[in-house]
C-alpha cells in the first residue's frame, strides 16, 4: 500500500522541487503583497486596518489545516506503524506553528484599533493560544526525549489530545458570546466577503500554503538526511 | 501619495507592523531551516568521505545516497 512512499525516490521528488515552490512562493507573494497592501478597497467600518486580515485570516487557516493534517499523520503512525507519517508529520509542526505565531501576533495587533484592546480571554483567541502550546509541546518532545519509539509515541499523543481543542476553535464563535466576529466565508452558505477582498485573500491564502509547503520540503530533506547520517555512524 | 500609503488614515502602523512581523517570521523560518539542511548535508559530506572506497561504492547504488551527494555539490557551487 505504501509503496509509493519509497524513501529514495521520495527525497529526488523533495529535494528536486524546492527551488521550483521558492521561486512560485515569490511570485505569488508578491503579487498578495500588492493586492492586499495597495490595491484592495479599505472597508467602510474598519478603513484600512481591515488589510491586516490578508495576513491574519491565512494565517489561522493555515495553522489549524497543518494541525488537523498532524492529527491524521499521527493516527495513521499508531495504525500502520509507519515511520513515513511521523517524517512528514515532524516536518509539517514547524511552519504550523509559525502560523499560529503569526495569526495571535496579527490579530493582537488588528484587535487594538478594532476593539480597543490587544488582547482578551476570548474563546477563538485562548483556543487559538492553547492550539499554540500542543504545538510547541510537540516540537519540545522532540527536542527533549532521545528514544526514538517513545518520542513517536509521545509527540503523536500530543497532537491526537490537541485535535479536541480544532472543533473548539472552529464553532468557539458560534458556542460563546465573543469580541471575535463570526464566519464571513462559509463553504456550506452565503459568502459575506465581496470579490475584491476575497481573491486577495485567496492569493495570500495560496502564498502562506506555499511558504508551508517550502518549509515542509527543507524539512523533509533534513530529517531524510539526519537518518542517513545516522546509518553511515553504524557502518 | 506616498504619506497616504504610510499612514492609511492612521492605521499605518498597525498595519504595517503585521505584515512586517509576518515578513521577519517567513525569513526566521526560511534562514533556520536552511542552515539546519546545510549543516546536515555538510555532515553527510564529511562521514562519507571518511568512508573507505568499497563502502562508498555500495553506498552509491542507491538512490538516496547518490541524490543527497548530488544535491550537496549543487548547494557547493
Amino acid at each position: 500500500m505504501f509503496n509509493f512512499f519509497n524513501l529514495g525516490k521520495l527525497f529526488q521528488i523533495t529535494s528536486r522541487s524546492t527551488k521550483y515552490v521558492f521561486i512560485l512562493f515569490i511570485i505569488v507573494l508578491t503579487i498578495g503583497l500588492s493586492e492586499a497592501l495597495f490595491l484592495s478597497p479599505e472597508d467602510y467600518k474598519q478603513s484600512h486596518s481591515v488589510r491586516i486580515m490578508y495576513v491574519h485570516v491565512p494565517a489561522a487557516w493555515m495553522a489549524l489545516g497543518i494541525f488537523s493534517m498532524m492529527t491524521f499523520l499521527s493516527v495513521g503512525t499508531f495504525i500502520f506503524k509507519n515511520k513515513k507519517f511521523y517524517l512528514v508529520s515532524k516536518s509539517l509542526a514547524p511552519s504550523g506553528f509559525i502560523f499560529n505565531i503569526i495569526a495571535l501576533i496579527t490579530g493582537s495587533i488588528w484587535g487594538k484599533p478594532t476593539w480597543g484592546t490587544w488582547w482578551a480571554w476570548d474563546a477563538r483567541i485562548t483556543s487559538m493560544l492553547i492550539l499554540a502550546l500542543f504545538y510547541f509541546m510537540y516540537l519540545l518532545s522532540w527536542k527533549i526525549i532521545e528514544n526514538k519509539n517513545t518520542v513517536i509515541k509521545i509527540s503523536s499523543l500530543i497532537i491526537i489530545v490537541g485535535a479536541i481543542n480544532l472543533p473548539i476553535i472552529k464553532f468557539s464563535v458560534n458556542w460563546w458570546n465573543t469580541l471575535h466576529q463570526g464566519p464571513s466565508l462559509k463553504i456550506m452558505g452565503e459568502t459575506t466577503i465581496h470579490s475584491s477582498m476575497l481573491i486577495p485573500l485567496g492569493i495570500m491564502t495560496a502564498a502562506f500554503a506555499l511558504f508551508s509547503l517550502l518549509i515542509f520540503l527543507m524539512k523533509f530533506n533534513t530529517e531524510m538526511i539526519r537518518i542517513k547520517n545516522k546509518g553511515l555512524d553504524r557502518l | 501619495m506616498i504619506n497616504e500609503i504610510i499612514s492609511m488614515n492612521g492605521y499605518g502602523p498597525y498595519v504595517w507592523s503585521a505584515f512586517m512581523f509576518t515578513i521577519v517570521s517567513f525569513v526566521s523560518l526560511y534562514l533556520v531551516t536552511k542552515l539546519q539542511l546545510l549543516k546536515e548535508q555538510k555532515k553527510y559530506i564529511a562521514k562519507f568521505g571518511s568512508l573507505s572506497e568499497a563502502k562508498t561504492a555500495v553506498l552509491r547504488e542507491q538512490k538516496i545516497n547518490r541524490e543527497i551527494l548530488l544535491k550537496s555539490v549543487i548547494t557547493k557551487i
